[in-house]
């Protein structure tokens, strides 16, 4: 039964398998991501009893996959081998506000195992639920689970795996943050974007650009300058502004019923969504709809008031080259695989 | 200047909600954060300047029973004199609704005797308690109940439901304080002038810091003929108060960035233009433009832009004066 569930190795989704001891809060990572659950309704959610998984396709086409954190995974009749090998991210989640000595040891158990069946997989850890830490323990609570997971990996003999820790919480945005960093590794054309995003910045006046996916608001790229998580933030809820302001005068009439483009990703007759504000600072948020449910989200530098115009005519213009190059680089990727 | 203060009364029994209330649509609380407010204490006061020259006295007044007996015997003249409005609020989900009763009642007898002329507006809160289904019967159960009880007492009751929860206590609140707006016609009429400029979808007028809707064309509309424009007939009917409510989260989350906006302008699917700018000192306005599918290309749609831009700009000075008619 668990064979119909699992992926096909040679399926070209990128899977995303999600792991963790039960009550780690896996589920309401899911729903708080991907199904825009409010953070406090994740109380009510039942435990999960089979694996799960989630298909969202953004610039590429992506799975998650949940396993429920009571089973064992080494019992003879579970296909283990052929779910490790199908995937590319392996993420575990530890609950800080737990006893985390028990997960650490199944984490170490996962990774040998993973990484023996398959040597190219990213193994991500989330210390999660840190919302409920001070600020200075959580700092400890990293150290800490750092240096055992290590530890443990020694005696295991396996200390070239490259094991990424990143802290969240679901009440803040670090957890998109962080998924944001794990599905970006998974994108092959990533450094070719981050180029064209570069070169945007660069003759655009641009202070900060994000490449976003309207849906679950993880950013599939952004400019090599460092991410202010504020920025983030406030990119991230202007998407939600326009597309909510928006879908208020659409009416429901049917003739244009169809048309509601943001939702399922392929835009045919409706218009491209954009929206501009300036704000008090002189700096502009600019929002441009793109292919396949992406956004790109920049904030402006805009000192000069008056020239205002003019410069946001030669924004338009390069945003628009850089959304045929990504329309062209997609057709490209898909011709690949 | 002493003619435009409002002095406004908010009352209802401990743990209804009017606290909450207020936080939310004067301190820019969201409704997660009101679980920190305590109990009030005597009454609260606060000043709110609303259009420029209007202020709002605010006297949110706490309602456990030693307070509220204090209110009723010894200080009921300092209370209820000079009262324009009484926002009274009731809890659906409380226990012992006779004592509710008996209070409104009580507030009703001594605003009778102090200040006949007042408004009286009555709040069901905490509605999202009540399943869906059963939320308009319940409301008009009680409304009715209600204005029984107050006609012996010649106040005309209205009532809404409200929640923290959603957009029903924008559209509440931005009632009562458009029920204290003088000069109301007069934005009417400009409003409806400045519309057949712009051949808009549909124009919305906000009060600044506070987002509440004053005016809205075809809420005007509706009053002079009955009827609206069809073509947005089956638009939502709670998008004013919905659009107040993102508004209010936008400029929520750019204060991280410590600053305000200015403008908002957005090119939606499906031909819709929307601009949302400074109108005066105290006011914002939404403007919805719809665009015929003919026009097309980058360089016409930006140009318009601007000459939507120009055309606020203008009518800027027209509800300037408005505003400093007193």
């Amino acid at each position: 039964m668990e064979g119909m569930l699992l992926p096909n190795p040679k399926d070209s989704n990128a899977t995303i398998l999600l792991m963790g001891l039960r009550r780690g809060g896996k589920s309401s990572i899911c729903k708080v991501v991907f199904h825009n659950m409010q953070p406090l309704d994740t109380l009510y959610l039942e435990s999960t009893s089979k694996p799960t998984t989630e298909q969202f396709s953004s610039l590429i086409d992506l799975s998650v996959m949940e396993l429920p954190g009571q089973l064992n995974y080494f019992e003879p009749n579970y296909d283990s081998e052929r779910l490790f090998q199908s995937i590319g991210a392996l993420v575990y989640v530890i609950d800080s506000q737990d006893e985390y000595l028990n997960a650490i040891t199944n984490l170490s158990m996962i990774i040998e195992y993973a990484y023996k069946v398959n040597p190219k997989i990213n193994i991500e850890v989330l210390i999660h639920k840190i919302d409920g830490l001070s600020e200075d323990y959580r700092l400890d609570c990293q150290r800490d689970i750092m240096q055992r997971t290590g530890d443990e990996l020694l005696d295991l003999g396996l200390e070239g795996v490259q094991v990424s820790f990143y802290l969240t919480s679901i009440f803040d945005h670090s957890i998109y943050e962080a998924f944001s960093r794990i599905v970006q590794k998974l994108i092959n054309e990533l450094p070719s974007l981050e180029n064209m995003l570069d070169n945007l910045v660069e003759h655009s006046s641009i202070e900060k650009v994000f490449l976003f996916d309207i849906n679950s608001k993880i950013y599939v790229a952004t400019d090599s300058s460092p991410v202010d998580i504020q920025t983030y933030e406030v990119c991230a809820e202007f998407i939600d502004i326009t597309i909510d302001l928006d879908n208020l005068y659409i009416s429901e009439s049917p003739s244009n019923g169809a048309s509601n483009g943001q939702s399922n990703g392929e835009p045919t007759c409706a218009k491209e969504v954009k929206s501009i504000s300036y704000l008090n600072n002189g700096s502009i948020l600019y929002l441009k709809q793109m292919i396949r449910g992406l956004a790109l989200v920049a904030s402006i530098n805009n000192e000069d008031n008056d020239e205002f115009n003019n410069n946001l005519t030669l924004i338009d213009y390069n945003v628009n080259l850089f959304k045929s190059s990504l329309k062209k680089m997609w057709e490209n990727s898909r011709i690949q695989s | 200047m002493s003619s435009s203060r409002k002095k406004l009364l908010l009352m209802g029994r401990s743990g209804s909600g009017k606290s909450s209330m207020r936080s939310i649509i004067f301190s820019n609380y969201s409704a997660f954060d009101t679980r920190r407010l305590g109990a009030t204490i005597d009454v609260e006061h606060s000043h709110l300047r609303f259009l420029g020259n209007m202020t709002l006295n605010l006297w949110d007044c706490g309602g456990q029973d030693v307070f509220m007996d204090n209110y009723f015997t010894t200080q009921k003249d300092h209370i209820f004199k000079f009262v324009q409005v009484l926002i009274h609020v009731f809890d659906v989900e409380s226990k012992s609704i006779n004592k509710d009763i008996e209070i409104f009642i009580k507030s009703l007898t001594n605003l009778q005797k102090y200040s006949p002329d007042a408004k009286v507006f009555v709040l069901l809160h905490k509605m999202d308690l009540v399943q869906i289904d059963k939320r308009d019967e319940l409301f008009n159960i009680m409304m009715d109940k209600l204005q029984k009880i107050s006609n012996p007492y010649q106040f005309k009751l209205v009532g809404f439901p409200t929640s923290i929860w959603n957009e029903s206590l924008y559209k509440a609140w931005s009632q009562i304080v458009c029920s204290l707006i003088p000069n109301m016609n007069l934005f009417n009429d400009n409003l409806l002038k400045f519309n057949r400029i712009l051949d808009a979808e549909e124009i919305i007028l906000f009060e600044k810091t506070t987002f509440l809707v004053i005016s809205s064309t075809n809420s005007i509309r509706q009053q002079l003929n009955g009827t609206t424009t069809n073509s947005l007939d089956n638009l939502d009917p709670k998008r004013f108060e919905k659009i107040s409510n993102i508004i209010k989260t936008y400029k929520q989350s750019i204060s991280k960035l410590r600053t305000n906006f200015n403008n908002l302008i957005i090119k939606g699917s499906n031909d819709t233009q929307f601009f949302i700018d400074g109108l005066t000192d105290n006011m914002f306005i939404m403007i919805i433009l719809k665009d015929s599918p003919s026009k097309s290309g980058e360089y016409v749609n930006n140009k318009e832009e601007l000459i939507v831009l120009k055309n606020i700009k203008s009518a800027r000075k027209w509800f300037e004066k408005i505003e400093s008619v007193k």
